[in-house]
């Protein structure tokens, strides 16, 4: 499976990532390569086996379940102490809605 | 007081005698791990203030008379994908390289409350994703074994501070190998318990469905210990297991008369070098403790790779959208749009493997892929687990290579990730499917590079994993 440049651009936007021209075209190659391996896959019928989300041993069904009960939680200025920027508590970002 | 000597069980005799205090013991620990880091660069920080604090706590309680825990005073490094409050957390990464988590994993907290002291934390491939430990926005580090070398990676520095002797003990996290593969690099031992047995509430996640905390040590005891102290059922972590606990140092005694050992044919296959050579030796001591060798077939090994990287990177590209500019630290100083502010923080923020892997994640996710890629590879792991639960219906354990080859120089495969990948070979099939695995070191190459024997065991059969390292290494095998 080869990747184009424009399909890097696009996968980029979709992970919100700024790419330069040098690391699309790097992207670009270093997929390629490792989407042609992954191919290798289709060698393998897999029909009817079920896919594994998941690591699976036995335990009880509800066994992860727990009361829920109020505990407490972080203060606010905790939450924030790592915002690089916040105020009056809260996370500030650029504006969203033009007045 | 020799440092690089000390085990736990020493630690806890200096301290029983008084030959030393644990305070005493904290700081010269600290001041030989800041000797001796410039060699290797495997601490990113070091916590004085917290070591100094958990130690006073020993020392107190041994003065009360009270028991201060199975890891009293012993000097720990902790990776730094493990929040610890107060303590700066990095990841590797630019992007929180000012981060101060406010609260501790559940790994870090059992490990304070057993007595253990972190007196630093260890460098690491950006968010855990790498095989050398090159990815570090820090640095690389250095093995100590030979300096020109990498230590492996992702757990590159965990596998350092224990081999290098500035920690007894480490904390490390495994998605893919990331705990055995450095340690067969530096020659300790490693451990991946089973998914679930450590809780990962506090692991900075990569890939949620993968990612395991272990220990690293010089005895197979000390991980032993480290293991029954920080695992359990923890409420924080849905997915950490209801499984009863066991005392693993307690249940290694026993000898391994009549057990039988399977040798995975797929694993051994192109291995006609040294790694095979001394992994041939290691089973060599086995066959003499008594166990049957077995031949035993894996026949979905061949795809284990290919799975891996689709699953992998599909969860790390759901788990890293967290980094967006707006909670951890850092904000691109371009942004004007909120768009913008998301992109370009990411963009300036995460180093090249952390970029290519989220853009493959991101793609085998995409419409019109998802199908084709991500549940292709759900039912090739299906597979791959089968595969083992097949293999344990014949033999009680595994032993495979963990890595084709030793250490490898700083620089040989930077520029080649998909060799990168494919050195990850042994060690991702044990981590997809979630069983415990391990590595015990195996003698050295010709040059003096530490080789490694993998040992694989069935869901929460640890005991017996950890009594075939113990006996292996009681008969002489750690220099087989």
């Amino acid at each position: 499976m080869k990747l184009t440049e424009e399909q890097v651009r696009y996968v980029a936007g979709l992970a919100n990532l700024t790419l330069t021209e040098a690391e699309i075209h790097q992207y670009a190659h270093d997929l390629s390569d490792i989407l042609t391996h992954i191919d290798k896959l289709n060698e393998l019928n897999t029909d009817g086996v079920e896919p594994m989300a998941q690591v699976l041993f036995a335990a009880e069904e509800t066994a992860t379940l727990r009361e829920d009960e109020p505990r407490p939680c972080l203060t606010n200025a905790e939450a924030l102490a790592n915002a690089p920027v916040s105020g009056q508590g809260y996370y500030k970002v650029p504006r969203v809605i033009e007045r | 007081m020799n440092i690089p000597s000390l085990t736990i069980s020493s630690v806890r005799k200096g301290l029983a005698d008084r030959t030393f205090s644990a305070v005493e013991l904290a700081q010269e620990a600290l001041a030989f791990a800041k000797a001796e880091n410039p060699k290797t660069n495997a601490y990113l920080t070091f916590s004085d203030e917290r070591a100094l604090a958990a130690a006073r706590a020993v020392d107190a309680k041994l003065a009360a008379g009270e028991d201060p825990g199975v890891l009293a005073g012993v000097p720990v490094g902790v990776k730094d994908v493990i929040s610890t409050r107060g303590v700066r957390t990095t990841c590797g990464s630019k992007l929180l390289e000012h981060y101060i988590p406010p609260y501790d994993a559940t790994a870090m907290e059992r490990l304070e409350a057993a007595g253990g002291v972190m007196i630093g934390k260890a460098n690491c491939d950006e968010f855990a994703m790498g095989s050398s430990n090159e990815n570090s926005a820090f640095g690389p580090v250095r093995n100590p074994v030979a300096l020109d070398r990498v230590p492996g990676g992702s757990s590159g520095g965990s596998a350092a501070v224990v081999a290098q002797g500035t920690a007894v003990v480490s904390l490390g996290s495994d998605t893919g190998g990331s705990i055995r593969q450095p340690a067969s690099f530096c020659g300790c031992v490693g451990v991946t318990p089973t998914y679930g047995r450590v809780s990962r509430y506090g692991l900075v996640a990569f890939a949620s469905s993968l990612d395991h905390i272990g220990p690293f040590s010089r005895t197979v005891a000390d991980s032993a210990t480290v293991l029954t102290a920080i695992a359990g059922r923890d409420s924080r972590d849905a997915t950490s297991a209801l499984h009863e606990v066991q005392d693993y140092a307690a249940a290694m005694q026993q000898p391994l008369q009549g057990l039988k050992i399977g040798l995975p044919k797929e694993y051994f296959a192109g291995l006609a070098n040294e790694t095979g050579d001394r992994i041939q030796a290691g089973i060599e001591v086995l066959k003499q403790q008594g166990c049957e060798i077995v031949d035993v077939s894996l026949p979905h090994t061949e795809y284990a790779i290919e799975a891996y990287y689709i699953i992998c990177t599909a969860e790390v590209s759901a788990n890293l959208s967290r980094f967006d500019g707006v909670r951890f630290t850092t904000r691109s100083a371009k942004a004007e749009t909120l768009i913008d502010m998301y992109k370009n923080s990411r963009g300036e923020g995460f180093g090249a493997e952390a970029k290519r892997r989220i853009m493959l994640g991101a793609y085998v996710l995409s419409h019109g892929y998802y199908d084709a890629y991500y549940i292709k590879a759900q039912r090739v792991r299906s597979l791959i687990t089968r595969d083992f639960a097949q293999a344990f219906e014949k033999v009680d354990a595994l032993i495979t290579p963990v890595s084709p080859f030793p250490a490898f120089k700083l620089g040989e495969k930077v520029n080649d990730p998909l060799q990168m990948y494919l050195s990850d070979i042994y060690t991702i099939t044990g981590s997809l499917a979630g069983i415990p695995c391990m590595n015990v070191p195996c003698g050295t190459t010709a040059e003096g590079l530490p080789v490694g024997m993998q040992i694989l065991t069935k869901h929460f059969s640890e005991d017996l994993m950890f009594r075939i390292a113990h006996q292996y290494e009681m008969s002489g095998g750690f220099s087989a």
